[in-house]
């Protein structure tokens, strides 16, 4: 197991000085959800076990006889990272129970990307979170199937160009606007439910670590950024995962027992959306007027945010 | 041994379920299977074994649950039928290449479409490449023992393997038979608690479900072939073991009237018992036919076969699934292939029948052997359709 150098330098007393997902792994220059994944797993500490759905983050790691996972892993499918992790979560409290292991709390964990939480894995996440399961399930939203090769998927923003949602002469890209996968689980009434993203490192190490302490479901979605997918330059990567914070894009809250509240500071005023946007090459084609529209689509739904925000009587 | 009870058969099976005192048991309903999953629900809620029952929203995620909990070490069931195997059927080739002994039992059921509910084969011909052991009971006695048996078999040392165990929908599942359980005791002297090869826990971590390059998936799958081709021997071994225990005895391929005779007839699961009856009224009417019953469908018990039909001329296969616009039955033309080089085989006459629930009599066996007689090829034929 490597450790950081120089680590009595840096944030000592915040992160775990070991880590659970090495070095040598085959993620892209200026991966922003790998950067997510080592942070998550540096927060959860080594008493876990990960359900990894198929995606990024599963083909850089686990190239057999190789495997970049110091905690115990299991990739099963693409669809069902959920479904595994309750599985794994009936297991070990059935045989702790019945003394045939170590007598030691080990939290069931699932990492997926967007599509294995928002689109072909909402079935399995829906059942495990619904059914209640002690598990911290964790989206890494890059917004896209970057790993097949950038196609849209739910949680591609409004405009956005993909392979599948080209910025063609007739349709401008995504047609629709980003899936709001939080919000959908705070419906399941589950006791926490996080935005994240690793520009904001002690901000997702410390919910990361609040979930981890909830006794039953917890999710947490993850703002990724992904350089191949957006047609970013990979030295950008911590500036955009700051700038869509700070434009209002992806706000930063959680909701704990149903109670929202903010975990950055709320502007007066929200950048423009426009600064976000034109570092992407994803966004190239957007003329004045489509920025427009994509601004008041943040808008509308910052106001949504803001709404629930003040309204923060618990259920 | 216990004396006998009236019991119905997929009550049964969880029955014998509980006395393998599983850890995991994840089941999404569906008809005929649901029988089963009530009565475990009934008996882990009441508290009668130990065990987590997963409430899964689907049977992709049933499959995927057990499979989760038996990498965490856990000895974990399903159930399931028809539409269900195939949501699973994903998942199956996973479950055998990660070499997870998960245990299911199957209520064979026709598939969609045209929807139905009722009896055939067809649900699990499609699953019969995944490499899971694939068994079929006849009766439920057979049902209870082969349960006890699967878990024994699939978590051996030198199998690791999952098995799925048919139970044919409504004509198996839905009888009400006479059956003697073992005891728990004698149950836990059988079948200790799972000691798993691996297992996903921190105390010693690890990675399962590594993808493969070009460069060694043709060996992880030659691998798994292997392992399922071996599995037969320890198979066997167990269920000698069984029958030394409990006085019933298994074997990979059963007959019944076989030896000697010109023409046998093949079945595989609950028709077994019909054709029987047939045999024995052909046989007062000095026709010589016997019986051959397939138990193993996988791993393929073509050593045991050839010895249960050496000398008949004629064999005919009961197929109760289609391949469609293709040579037959799955049965019949698996044992066609098999035998292909054999010198002196038999000629092979394949029926599809059964399909969806449709009845098979004695009388239709005896009129299945009488065609059987006049047909001159070994083209498939359909038996009992209206045409």
């Amino acid at each position: 197991m490597s450790t950081v150098q120089n680590f009595e330098i840096y944030v000592p007393k915040l992160l775990d000085r070991r880590e659970f997902f090495s070095a040598g792994h085959r993620a892209c220059q200026g991966c922003g959800e790998v950067l997510a994944l080592r942070l998550i797993l540096k927060a959860l500490g080594d008493d876990v076990v990960v359900s990894n759905a198929t995606g990024c983050m599963e083909i850089i790691s686990s190239a057999y006889p190789q495997t970049a996972w110091e905690v115990p892993y299991i990739h099963v499918a693409f669809e069902n990272a959920g479904a595994v992790a309750s599985g794994v979560e009936a297991a070990l409290k059935a045989l702790r129970r019945k003394g045939r292991i170590a007598d030691r709390y080990v939290k069931s964990v699932a990492i997926a990307g967007d599509g294995g939480t928002v689109d072909i894995g909402f079935q399995a996440l829906s059942g495990a979170m619904e059914r209640g399961h002690d598990m911290v399930f964790f989206c890494l939203d890059n917004e896209a199937y970057m790993n097949t090769g950038i196609q849209r998927s739910s949680a591609t923003p409004f405009m956005a160009a993909t392979t599948t949602s080209p910025a063609g002469k007739v349709i401008k890209g995504q047609r629709t606007g980003k899936k709001n996968m939080p919000e959908i689980m705070v419906a399941h009434n589950i006791p926490y439910v996080a935005t994240a993203c690793p520009s904001y490192p002690i901000d997702l190490v410390n919910k990361v670590k609040k979930a981890k302490e909830v006794k039953g479901p917890a999710y947490i979605h993850v703002f990724s950024m992904c350089p191949t997918g957006w047609r970013s330059a990979s030295e950008e990567t911590i500036k955009l995962g700051r700038l869509v914070v700070e434009t209002g894009v992806f706000p930063l809250y959680e909701v704990e027992n149903g109670k929202y509240r903010m975990t950055m500071e709320i502007p007066k005023k929200l950048r423009p959306v426009e600064d976000y946007l034109k570092l992407q090459g994803r966004f190239r084609h957007l003329n004045p007027d489509d920025i427009e529209k994509v601004q008041a689509l943040v808008n509308k739904e910052w106001r949504k945010l803001m709404n629930k925000v003040a309204c923060m009587k618990p259920w | 041994m216990g004396k006998r009870i009236g019991m119905e058969v997929a009550i049964a099976a969880s029955e014998a379920v509980a006395l393998c005192n599983i850890d995991v048991a994840a089941v999404y309903p569906i008809t005929p299977q649901s029988h089963m999953a009530e009565h475990l629900a009934d008996i882990i809620h009441d508290g009668r074994i130990d065990a987590e029952f997963i409430t899964v929203e689907s049977e992709h995620s049933s499959i995927s649950a057990c499979a989760g909990a038996s990498a965490a070490g856990a000895r974990a069931y399903t159930a399931t039928s028809s539409q269900g195997l195939m949501l699973m059927h994903e998942i199956l080739p996973i479950v055998s290449a990660m070499r997870l002994p998960v245990v299911m039992g199957n209520a064979n059921r026709a598939v969609s479409g045209p929807l139905s509910i009722w009896n055939d084969h067809s649900d699990i011909m499609p699953q019969r490449d995944s490499g899971w052991i694939c068994m079929f009971a006849e009766n439920g006695q057979e049902v209870v023992d082969l349960t006890i048996q699967s878990f024994k078999i699939a978590e051996h040392p030198d199998v690791m393997l999952p098995v799925v165990l048919n139970i044919d929908g409504f004509q198996l599942t839905h009888m009400i038979e006479p059956l003697e359980f073992p005891s728990q005791k004698e149950v836990n002297k059988f079948l200790p608690p799972r000691k798993p090869f691996a297992s996903l826990h921190p105390d010693n971590p690890l990675s399962m479900g590594c993808f493969n390059t070009p460069d060694i998936y043709m060996e992880t799958m030659k691998a798994k072939d292997t392992a399922l081709h071996n599995s037969k021997k320890t198979i066997v071994k167990i269920w000698n073991e069984w029958g030394k225990q409990f006085g019933r005895t298994y074997r990979p391929v059963e007959t019944y009237k076989a030896k000697g005779a010109d023409t046998l007839i093949v079945t595989m699961g609950s028709m077994g018992e019909t054709a029987s009856i047939a045999v024995d009224q052909l046989r007062k009417k000095g026709i010589s036919v016997g019986l051959v019953k397939m138990r193993l469908w996988r791993p393929f018990p073509l050593d045991e076969l050839r010895a249960a039909i050496k000398g008949c001329k004629t064999l005919i296969v009961m197929d109760r699934a289609v391949s469609f616009g293709g040579a037959g039955g799955p049965v019949g033309t698996e044992i066609k292939s098999l035998l292909y080089h054999d010198k002196g085989r038999p000629r092979i006459v394949d029926f599809i029948m059964g399909l969806g629930g449709r009845d098979v009599t004695v009388d239709d066996f005896i009129a299945m052997v009488e065609r059987a007689k006049k047909k001159k090829d070994e083209t498939y034929e359909y038996y009992g359709v209206r045409e």
